[in-house]
Protein backbone atom coordinates (compact mmCIF):
# COMPACT_ATOMS: atom_id res chain seq x y z
CA UNK A 1 0.00 0.00 0.00
CA UNK A 2 1.46 2.99 -1.10
CA UNK A 3 0.43 6.58 0.08
CA UNK A 4 -0.88 9.14 -2.75
CA UNK A 5 -0.39 12.82 -2.82
CA UNK A 6 -1.52 15.37 -4.78
CA UNK A 7 1.87 17.48 -6.34
CA UNK A 8 0.25 19.79 -9.18
CA UNK A 9 -2.81 21.41 -10.31
CA UNK A 10 -4.16 22.75 -13.66
CA UNK A 11 -7.46 24.09 -14.65
CA UNK A 12 -9.38 26.13 -17.00
CA UNK A 13 -12.42 28.06 -15.65
CA UNK A 14 -15.47 30.73 -15.78
CA UNK A 15 -13.13 32.51 -13.50
CA UNK A 16 -9.72 31.94 -14.43
CA UNK A 17 -7.53 29.82 -16.84
CA UNK A 18 -5.03 28.62 -14.10
CA UNK A 19 -5.47 27.02 -11.45
CA UNK A 20 -4.02 30.13 -9.16
CA UNK A 21 -6.60 32.16 -10.85
CA UNK A 22 -9.76 29.79 -9.74
CA UNK A 23 -8.72 29.41 -6.04
CA UNK A 24 -8.34 33.00 -5.86
CA UNK A 25 -11.50 33.66 -7.73
CA UNK A 26 -13.31 31.08 -5.31
CA UNK A 27 -11.74 32.59 -2.39
CA UNK A 28 -13.00 36.22 -3.65
CA UNK A 29 -16.66 34.83 -3.93
CA UNK A 30 -16.51 36.26 -7.74
CA UNK A 31 -19.64 34.67 -10.19
CA UNK A 32 -18.28 33.18 -12.84
CA UNK A 33 -22.20 32.36 -14.19
CA UNK A 34 -22.62 35.85 -16.72
CA UNK A 35 -24.34 36.40 -19.57
CA UNK A 36 -24.07 33.94 -22.48
CA UNK A 37 -21.70 34.56 -25.33
CA UNK A 38 -21.04 31.57 -27.01
CA UNK A 39 -24.63 31.28 -28.19
CA UNK A 40 -26.87 34.29 -29.74
CA UNK A 41 -29.14 35.17 -26.98
CA UNK A 42 -32.02 35.06 -29.13
CA UNK A 43 -32.03 31.18 -29.80
CA UNK A 44 -31.95 30.27 -26.24
CA UNK A 45 -34.28 30.87 -23.07
CA UNK A 46 -31.37 30.34 -20.62
CA UNK A 47 -29.48 33.77 -20.65
CA UNK A 48 -26.73 33.19 -18.29
CA UNK A 49 -24.47 30.04 -17.95
CA UNK A 50 -20.49 29.46 -16.47
CA UNK A 51 -18.46 29.59 -19.58
CA UNK A 52 -14.81 29.77 -19.98
CA UNK A 53 -14.93 33.52 -21.51
CA UNK A 54 -11.65 34.25 -23.57
CA UNK A 55 -10.27 31.18 -24.22
CA UNK A 56 -7.69 31.44 -27.02
CA UNK A 57 -7.44 28.67 -28.99
CA UNK A 58 -4.43 29.88 -30.86
CA UNK A 59 -2.33 30.85 -27.90
CA UNK A 60 -1.76 27.19 -26.93
CA UNK A 61 -2.04 25.36 -30.03
CA UNK A 62 -1.17 25.76 -34.47
CA UNK A 63 -3.13 25.74 -36.81
CA UNK A 64 -2.27 22.31 -37.36
CA UNK A 65 -3.06 21.26 -34.18
CA UNK A 66 -6.58 23.12 -34.02
CA UNK A 67 -8.58 21.36 -36.26
CA UNK A 68 -8.33 17.71 -34.58
CA UNK A 69 -9.42 19.21 -31.09
CA UNK A 70 -12.35 20.08 -30.00
CA UNK A 71 -12.98 22.54 -27.55
CA UNK A 72 -12.68 19.53 -24.71
CA UNK A 73 -9.98 18.29 -25.31
CA UNK A 74 -8.19 21.87 -25.96
CA UNK A 75 -8.97 22.53 -21.90
CA UNK A 76 -7.90 18.92 -20.96
CA UNK A 77 -4.64 19.03 -22.87
CA UNK A 78 -4.37 23.03 -21.24
CA UNK A 79 -5.15 21.91 -17.85
CA UNK A 80 -2.88 18.92 -17.97
CA UNK A 81 0.37 20.49 -19.08
CA UNK A 82 -0.39 23.33 -16.22
CA UNK A 83 -0.80 20.62 -13.87
CA UNK A 84 2.63 18.96 -14.82
CA UNK A 85 4.22 22.18 -15.11
CA UNK A 86 2.88 23.32 -11.79
CA UNK A 87 4.11 19.60 -10.14
CA UNK A 88 7.77 19.90 -11.79
CA UNK A 89 8.17 16.45 -13.03
CA UNK A 90 9.54 15.04 -16.27
CA UNK A 91 8.07 11.46 -17.68
CA UNK A 92 10.78 10.57 -18.99
CA UNK A 93 11.48 6.69 -20.06
CA UNK A 94 10.17 4.19 -17.45
CA UNK A 95 7.80 6.53 -15.54
CA UNK A 96 6.16 7.11 -18.82
CA UNK A 97 5.36 3.58 -18.92
CA UNK A 98 3.87 3.77 -15.42
CA UNK A 99 1.98 7.53 -15.61
CA UNK A 100 -1.86 6.51 -15.99
CA UNK A 101 -4.17 9.42 -17.90
CA UNK A 102 -7.14 9.07 -16.74
CA UNK A 103 -9.89 11.47 -17.17
CA UNK A 104 -13.85 12.03 -16.92
CA UNK A 105 -16.09 13.45 -19.50
CA UNK A 106 -19.90 13.29 -19.31
CA UNK A 107 -20.15 13.83 -22.98
CA UNK A 108 -16.89 14.25 -24.96
CA UNK A 109 -17.15 16.56 -28.04
CA UNK A 110 -20.54 18.04 -27.73
CA UNK A 111 -18.78 21.13 -30.28
CA UNK A 112 -18.15 18.65 -32.98
CA UNK A 113 -21.06 16.85 -32.84
CA UNK A 114 -23.65 20.08 -32.74
CA UNK A 115 -21.37 21.71 -35.58
CA UNK A 116 -20.85 18.19 -37.59
CA UNK A 117 -24.20 17.38 -37.85
CA UNK A 118 -25.78 20.89 -38.09
CA UNK A 119 -23.77 20.78 -41.29
CA UNK A 120 -25.62 17.99 -42.63
CA UNK A 121 -29.03 18.32 -41.23
CA UNK A 122 -29.38 22.36 -41.73
CA UNK A 123 -26.79 23.53 -43.72
CA UNK A 124 -27.50 20.87 -46.40
CA UNK A 125 -23.87 20.40 -46.98
CA UNK A 126 -22.48 17.31 -48.47
CA UNK A 127 -19.78 15.82 -46.01
CA UNK A 128 -18.18 16.86 -42.57
CA UNK A 129 -14.47 17.23 -41.37
CA UNK A 130 -12.77 13.78 -42.28
CA UNK A 131 -11.84 13.05 -38.19
CA UNK A 132 -15.03 14.29 -37.04
CA UNK A 133 -15.04 10.98 -35.40
CA UNK A 134 -11.50 11.14 -33.54
CA UNK A 135 -12.57 14.63 -32.48
CA UNK A 136 -15.86 13.82 -30.95
CA UNK A 137 -15.24 10.50 -29.11
CA UNK A 138 -15.32 10.47 -25.70
CA UNK A 139 -11.99 9.77 -24.71
CA UNK A 140 -10.71 12.13 -27.05
CA UNK A 141 -9.18 14.48 -23.75
CA UNK A 142 -7.82 11.39 -22.23
CA UNK A 143 -6.01 10.85 -25.37
CA UNK A 144 -5.10 13.86 -26.29
CA UNK A 145 -3.34 14.48 -22.95
CA UNK A 146 -1.50 11.08 -23.34
CA UNK A 147 -0.02 11.92 -26.60
CA UNK A 148 0.72 15.65 -25.82
CA UNK A 149 2.24 14.45 -22.30
CA UNK A 150 3.79 11.71 -23.48
CA UNK A 151 1.94 9.46 -21.19
CA UNK A 152 2.37 5.80 -21.81
CA UNK A 153 0.29 3.68 -19.12
CA UNK A 154 -3.01 3.09 -18.32
CA UNK A 155 -4.95 5.60 -20.17
CA UNK A 156 -9.34 5.77 -21.06
CA UNK A 157 -12.70 8.06 -20.14
CA UNK A 158 -14.35 7.75 -17.66
CA UNK A 159 -18.17 8.60 -17.99
CA UNK A 160 -20.45 8.81 -14.74
CA UNK A 161 -21.87 12.01 -16.00
CA UNK A 162 -21.42 14.82 -13.27
CA UNK A 163 -19.24 11.91 -11.13
CA UNK A 164 -17.09 11.70 -14.29
CA UNK A 165 -14.23 13.31 -12.71
CA UNK A 166 -14.46 12.07 -9.05
CA UNK A 167 -14.26 8.44 -10.76
CA UNK A 168 -12.01 9.19 -12.74
CA UNK A 169 -9.50 10.28 -9.95
CA UNK A 170 -10.81 7.77 -7.31
CA UNK A 171 -9.63 5.14 -9.75
CA UNK A 172 -6.21 6.54 -9.96
CA UNK A 173 -6.05 6.95 -6.72
CA UNK A 174 -6.78 3.35 -6.31
CA UNK A 175 -3.94 2.09 -8.96
CA UNK A 176 -1.59 4.62 -6.91
CA UNK A 177 -1.95 3.12 -3.28
CA UNK A 178 -1.93 -0.36 -5.03
CA UNK A 179 1.74 0.24 -6.82
CA UNK A 180 0.41 -0.80 -10.18
CA UNK A 181 1.33 2.85 -11.54
CA UNK A 182 3.58 5.08 -9.80
CA UNK A 183 2.00 8.54 -10.89
CA UNK A 184 -1.21 9.65 -12.86
CA UNK A 185 -2.36 12.92 -14.80
CA UNK A 186 -6.29 12.30 -13.91
CA UNK A 187 -9.15 14.79 -13.64
CA UNK A 188 -11.63 16.04 -16.35
CA UNK A 189 -12.61 18.50 -18.85
CA UNK A 190 -16.31 19.57 -20.20
CA UNK A 191 -17.08 21.79 -23.19
CA UNK A 192 -21.03 20.81 -23.34
CA UNK A 193 -21.93 24.44 -24.07
CA UNK A 194 -23.50 24.20 -27.35
CA UNK A 195 -26.62 25.07 -28.71
CA UNK A 196 -27.90 21.41 -28.95
CA UNK A 197 -26.82 20.98 -25.49
CA UNK A 198 -28.27 23.86 -24.04
CA UNK A 199 -31.54 23.36 -25.35
CA UNK A 200 -31.39 19.35 -24.03
CA UNK A 201 -30.55 21.28 -20.71
CA UNK A 202 -33.66 23.63 -21.31
CA UNK A 203 -36.11 20.88 -21.68
CA UNK A 204 -35.04 19.01 -18.28
CA UNK A 205 -36.72 22.19 -17.05
CA UNK A 206 -33.90 22.06 -14.18
CA UNK A 207 -31.61 25.27 -15.00
CA UNK A 208 -32.25 28.42 -12.45
CA UNK A 209 -32.64 31.37 -14.85
CA UNK A 210 -30.76 34.06 -13.16
CA UNK A 211 -28.38 32.69 -10.16
CA UNK A 212 -26.91 29.41 -8.96
CA UNK A 213 -27.83 29.32 -4.95
CA UNK A 214 -27.38 26.30 -3.74
CA UNK A 215 -28.51 25.32 -0.03
CA UNK A 216 -30.47 28.69 0.05
CA UNK A 217 -34.34 29.25 0.40
CA UNK A 218 -35.51 30.40 -2.73
CA UNK A 219 -33.27 28.29 -5.31
CA UNK A 220 -34.24 27.86 -8.75
CA UNK A 221 -32.17 25.15 -9.81
CA UNK A 222 -28.54 24.15 -11.34
CA UNK A 223 -26.83 26.33 -14.10
CA UNK A 224 -24.66 24.56 -16.69
CA UNK A 225 -20.67 25.61 -16.63
CA UNK A 226 -17.95 24.21 -18.74
CA UNK A 227 -14.05 23.72 -17.99
CA UNK A 228 -11.28 21.27 -16.99
CA UNK A 229 -9.28 20.68 -13.75
CA UNK A 230 -6.54 18.06 -14.30
CA UNK A 231 -4.02 17.09 -11.28
CA UNK A 232 -0.79 15.13 -11.15
CA UNK A 233 -0.90 12.37 -8.01
CA UNK A 234 2.09 10.29 -7.50
CA UNK A 235 3.12 8.26 -4.53
CA UNK A 236 4.47 9.60 -1.58
CA UNK A 237 7.82 8.01 -1.48
CA UNK A 238 8.22 9.37 -5.54
CA UNK A 239 7.22 12.79 -4.54
CA UNK A 240 9.45 13.18 -2.06
CA UNK A 241 12.49 10.98 -3.57
CA UNK A 242 12.18 14.45 -6.06
CA UNK A 243 11.30 16.69 -3.76
CA UNK A 244 8.11 17.58 -4.77
CA UNK A 245 6.05 20.60 -2.99
CA UNK A 246 2.99 18.14 -1.73
CA UNK A 247 -0.31 19.62 -2.00
CA UNK A 248 -2.03 17.58 0.31
CA UNK A 249 -3.02 13.80 0.32
CA UNK A 250 -5.79 12.14 -1.36
CA UNK A 251 -6.83 9.04 1.48
CA UNK A 252 -10.20 7.69 0.55
CA UNK A 253 -12.42 6.49 -2.21
CA UNK A 254 -16.30 5.46 -2.11
CA UNK A 255 -18.57 4.65 -4.84
CA UNK A 256 -22.10 3.35 -5.13
CA UNK A 257 -25.22 2.97 -7.58
CA UNK A 258 -29.06 3.69 -6.47
CA UNK A 259 -30.40 1.62 -8.69
CA UNK A 260 -33.46 3.72 -8.28
CA UNK A 261 -33.77 6.81 -10.84
CA UNK A 262 -32.12 7.81 -13.90
CA UNK A 263 -32.32 11.45 -12.71
CA UNK A 264 -33.80 12.10 -8.72
CA UNK A 265 -30.82 11.60 -6.20
CA UNK A 266 -31.02 9.00 -3.52
CA UNK A 267 -30.61 9.63 0.06
CA UNK A 268 -28.86 5.76 0.59
CA UNK A 269 -26.89 6.03 -2.84
CA UNK A 270 -25.28 9.19 -1.46
CA UNK A 271 -24.37 7.73 2.20
CA UNK A 272 -23.17 4.58 1.18
CA UNK A 273 -20.89 6.31 -1.34
CA UNK A 274 -19.98 8.72 1.76
CA UNK A 275 -19.54 6.16 4.24
CA UNK A 276 -17.68 3.82 2.37
CA UNK A 277 -15.02 6.90 1.78
CA UNK A 278 -14.32 7.29 5.23
CA UNK A 279 -13.93 3.54 5.76
CA UNK A 280 -11.48 3.26 2.84
CA UNK A 281 -9.61 6.60 4.69
CA UNK A 282 -10.24 4.54 7.94
CA UNK A 283 -11.79 7.78 9.13
CA UNK A 284 -14.89 8.36 11.23
CA UNK A 285 -16.94 11.42 10.59
CA UNK A 286 -15.87 13.33 13.14
CA UNK A 287 -12.58 13.60 11.50
CA UNK A 288 -13.88 16.14 8.79
CA UNK A 289 -14.22 19.73 8.92
CA UNK A 290 -14.76 20.01 5.53
CA UNK A 291 -17.01 18.81 2.47
CA UNK A 292 -16.90 20.35 -0.39
CA UNK A 293 -20.69 18.81 -1.71
CA UNK A 294 -22.29 18.73 -4.79
CA UNK A 295 -24.65 21.11 -4.48
CA UNK A 296 -26.22 21.64 -7.95
CA UNK A 297 -28.64 24.35 -6.61
CA UNK A 298 -31.36 22.24 -7.49
CA UNK A 299 -34.04 21.89 -5.12
CA UNK A 300 -33.60 17.78 -4.95
CA UNK A 301 -30.44 17.32 -4.30
CA UNK A 302 -29.29 19.98 -2.01
CA UNK A 303 -32.38 18.70 0.14
CA UNK A 304 -31.23 14.86 -0.69
CA UNK A 305 -27.73 15.64 -0.25
CA UNK A 306 -28.17 17.44 3.17
CA UNK A 307 -30.12 14.52 4.32
CA UNK A 308 -27.47 12.38 3.49
CA UNK A 309 -24.78 14.21 5.49
CA UNK A 310 -27.31 13.52 8.44
CA UNK A 311 -27.58 10.46 8.02
CA UNK A 312 -23.56 9.33 7.28
CA UNK A 313 -22.07 11.49 9.78
CA UNK A 314 -24.61 12.25 12.51
CA UNK A 315 -24.88 15.37 14.48
CA UNK A 316 -21.35 16.04 14.12
CA UNK A 317 -22.84 16.80 10.17
CA UNK A 318 -23.99 20.31 12.16
CA UNK A 319 -20.35 20.54 13.59
CA UNK A 320 -18.58 20.82 9.95
CA UNK A 321 -18.51 23.41 6.73
CA UNK A 322 -20.16 22.63 3.78
CA UNK A 323 -19.91 24.84 0.48
CA UNK A 324 -20.81 24.02 -2.70
CA UNK A 325 -18.42 25.80 -5.17
CA UNK A 326 -21.15 25.31 -8.08
CA UNK A 327 -22.96 28.66 -6.99
CA UNK A 328 -19.87 30.30 -8.08
CA UNK A 329 -18.66 28.30 -11.75
CA UNK A 330 -21.82 26.13 -12.82
CA UNK A 331 -22.43 22.84 -13.05
CA UNK A 332 -19.54 21.60 -15.48
CA UNK A 333 -20.46 18.12 -15.29
CA UNK A 334 -17.83 15.71 -16.45
CA UNK A 335 -15.23 18.32 -15.12
CA UNK A 336 -16.76 19.25 -11.77
CA UNK A 337 -15.74 16.25 -9.79
CA UNK A 338 -12.50 17.92 -10.35
CA UNK A 339 -12.40 21.41 -9.79
CA UNK A 340 -14.45 20.56 -6.76
CA UNK A 341 -11.59 18.41 -5.50
CA UNK A 342 -8.72 21.43 -6.78
CA UNK A 343 -11.38 23.61 -4.21
CA UNK A 344 -11.23 21.05 -1.89
CA UNK A 345 -6.70 20.63 -1.90
CA UNK A 346 -6.58 24.55 -2.05
CA UNK A 347 -8.79 24.53 1.76
CA UNK A 348 -6.81 22.21 2.91
CA UNK A 349 -3.54 23.69 1.96
CA UNK A 350 -4.08 27.09 3.12
CA UNK A 351 -7.07 26.68 5.84
CA UNK A 352 -9.81 28.61 3.88
CA UNK A 353 -12.91 27.16 3.10
CA UNK A 354 -14.65 28.34 -0.55
CA UNK A 355 -18.18 30.50 0.22
CA UNK A 356 -21.23 29.37 -1.19
CA UNK A 357 -22.53 32.61 -2.71
CA UNK A 358 -25.54 34.18 -3.59
CA UNK A 359 -27.33 32.38 -0.32
CA UNK A 360 -30.51 33.75 0.80
CA UNK A 361 -31.09 32.26 4.11
CA UNK A 362 -31.57 29.09 5.21
CA UNK A 363 -34.36 26.66 3.64
CA UNK A 364 -36.10 24.44 6.24
CA UNK A 365 -34.89 21.21 4.89
CA UNK A 366 -31.26 22.68 4.50
CA UNK A 367 -30.12 23.49 8.05
CA UNK A 368 -26.52 22.92 8.05
CA UNK A 369 -23.41 25.26 7.90
CA UNK A 370 -22.89 26.05 3.90
CA UNK A 371 -20.59 28.99 4.31
CA UNK A 372 -22.47 31.21 3.08
CA UNK A 373 -21.27 34.49 0.83
CA UNK A 374 -17.84 34.79 2.21
CA UNK A 375 -14.85 32.57 2.30
CA UNK A 376 -13.67 31.93 5.84
CA UNK A 377 -10.26 30.79 7.06
CA UNK A 378 -10.06 27.58 9.57
CA UNK A 379 -7.71 24.67 9.33
CA UNK A 380 -8.85 21.42 8.07
CA UNK A 381 -7.27 18.40 8.52
CA UNK A 382 -9.92 16.41 6.14
CA UNK A 383 -12.52 16.80 3.91
CA UNK A 384 -14.80 15.07 1.71
CA UNK A 385 -15.73 16.15 -2.17
CA UNK A 386 -18.77 14.59 -3.53
CA UNK A 387 -20.19 14.26 -6.86
CA UNK A 388 -23.72 12.16 -7.33
CA UNK A 389 -24.68 11.84 -11.23
CA UNK A 390 -27.38 11.59 -13.51
CA UNK A 391 -27.60 7.40 -13.73
CA UNK A 392 -28.04 7.50 -9.68
CA UNK A 393 -24.09 7.31 -9.52
CA UNK A 394 -22.39 8.37 -6.61
CA UNK A 395 -18.41 8.86 -6.06
CA UNK A 396 -16.64 10.61 -3.37
CA UNK A 397 -13.66 11.33 -2.38
CA UNK A 398 -11.67 12.00 0.76
CA UNK A 399 -8.12 14.24 1.27
CA UNK A 400 -6.03 15.03 3.76
CA UNK A 401 -3.75 18.13 4.90
CA UNK A 402 -0.33 16.57 4.46
CA UNK A 403 1.87 16.70 6.88
CA UNK A 404 4.97 14.82 6.07
CA UNK B 1 -1.02 25.88 -65.27
CA UNK B 2 -4.62 25.79 -64.85
CA UNK B 3 -6.76 27.63 -62.37
CA UNK B 4 -7.32 24.21 -60.77
CA UNK B 5 -3.91 23.34 -60.65
CA UNK B 6 -3.16 26.52 -58.86
CA UNK B 7 -5.99 25.96 -56.38
CA UNK B 8 -4.83 22.57 -55.76
CA UNK B 9 -1.24 23.60 -55.35
CA UNK B 10 -2.26 26.15 -53.18
CA UNK B 11 -4.29 23.81 -50.58
CA UNK B 12 -1.58 20.81 -50.56
CA UNK B 13 0.91 23.35 -49.69
CA UNK B 14 -0.92 24.36 -46.58
CA UNK B 15 -1.00 20.47 -45.61
CA UNK B 16 2.46 19.93 -46.28
CA UNK B 17 4.77 19.36 -43.73
CA UNK B 18 8.27 20.05 -45.60
CA UNK B 19 9.15 23.76 -46.40
CA UNK B 20 8.97 24.18 -50.47
CA UNK B 21 8.51 27.58 -51.94
CA UNK B 22 7.73 25.95 -54.95
CA UNK B 23 5.71 22.65 -55.41
CA UNK B 24 5.11 21.50 -59.05
CA UNK B 25 2.81 18.70 -60.60
CA UNK B 26 5.95 16.06 -60.69
CA UNK B 27 5.98 16.53 -56.77
CA UNK B 28 5.39 13.12 -55.33
CA UNK B 29 2.96 13.32 -52.00
CA UNK B 30 4.82 11.66 -50.10
CA UNK B 31 7.87 13.66 -50.53
CA UNK B 32 6.02 16.62 -49.27
CA UNK B 33 5.67 14.84 -45.85
CA UNK B 34 1.86 14.21 -45.72
CA UNK B 35 1.25 11.70 -43.54
CA UNK B 36 -2.57 9.50 -43.55
CA UNK B 37 -4.56 11.75 -41.72
CA UNK B 38 -3.26 15.14 -43.42
CA UNK B 39 -4.46 12.99 -46.85
CA UNK B 40 -7.71 13.10 -45.35
CA UNK B 41 -8.16 16.83 -44.31
CA UNK B 42 -6.38 17.40 -48.08
CA UNK B 43 -9.09 15.27 -49.70
CA UNK B 44 -11.58 17.30 -47.77
CA UNK B 45 -10.37 20.66 -48.53
CA UNK B 46 -10.52 19.99 -52.19
CA UNK B 47 -13.61 18.66 -52.16
CA UNK B 48 -14.75 21.61 -50.26
CA UNK B 49 -13.15 24.02 -52.42
CA UNK B 50 -14.84 22.37 -56.21
CA UNK B 51 -17.50 20.99 -54.45
CA UNK B 52 -16.76 17.47 -55.83
CA UNK B 53 -16.73 13.95 -54.18
CA UNK B 54 -13.26 12.20 -54.61
CA UNK B 55 -13.47 8.60 -53.81
CA UNK B 56 -10.67 7.74 -51.66
CA UNK B 57 -10.49 4.60 -49.48
CA UNK B 58 -7.90 5.24 -46.51
CA UNK B 59 -6.80 1.78 -46.63
CA UNK B 60 -5.21 2.11 -50.21
CA UNK B 61 -1.33 2.22 -49.63
CA UNK B 62 -1.31 5.41 -51.28
CA UNK B 63 -4.16 7.50 -50.64
CA UNK B 64 -7.13 6.99 -53.95
CA UNK B 65 -4.02 5.64 -55.85
CA UNK B 66 -2.24 9.19 -55.94
CA UNK B 67 1.31 9.88 -56.29
CA UNK B 68 2.03 13.07 -57.30
CA UNK B 69 0.48 16.38 -57.34
CA UNK B 70 -0.52 16.11 -61.18
CA UNK B 71 -2.36 12.94 -60.55
CA UNK B 72 -4.51 15.24 -57.95
CA UNK B 73 -5.01 17.43 -60.20
CA UNK B 74 -5.94 15.54 -62.86
CA UNK B 75 -8.54 13.48 -61.42
CA UNK B 76 -9.99 16.98 -59.68
CA UNK B 77 -10.04 17.84 -63.38
CA UNK B 78 -11.68 15.30 -64.28
CA UNK B 79 -14.55 14.94 -61.48
CA UNK B 80 -15.32 18.65 -62.31
CA UNK B 81 -15.66 17.92 -65.91
CA UNK B 82 -17.70 15.00 -65.06
CA UNK B 83 -20.20 16.74 -62.78
CA UNK B 84 -20.44 19.89 -65.54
Amino acid sequence: MHRVVVTGLGAVTPLGHDAASYWAGLKKGEDGIRPVESIPPDKLNQKVLGEVKGFDSQKHFTDRQLPILDRVSQFAIVAAKQAIAHAGISFDGELSERTAAILGTGVGGMTTIDESFKRLYEDQQPRVYPLTIPKLMVNAPASQVSMYCGLRGPSFAVASACASATHAIGLSFQMLRSGSIRAAVTGGAEACITFGGIRGWEAMRVMAPDKCRPFSKDRKGMIIGEGAAIMVLETEEDARKRGADILAEIIGFGMSADAKDITAPDEGGMVRAIKGALNDAKLNGEDVQYINAHGTGTTANDRTETAALKTALGDHARNLAISSTKSMIGHALGAAGALELVATVMSLREGVIAPTINYLGPDPECDLDYVPNEARQTKIDAALSNSFAFGGLNAVLVARRYNG
Amino acid sequence: MTDVAQDVIAIIKKKARVDRSEIGMDDKLLDLGLESLDALELVFDIEEKFNIEIPVNANDANIGGFETVGDVVREVEKLIATKA
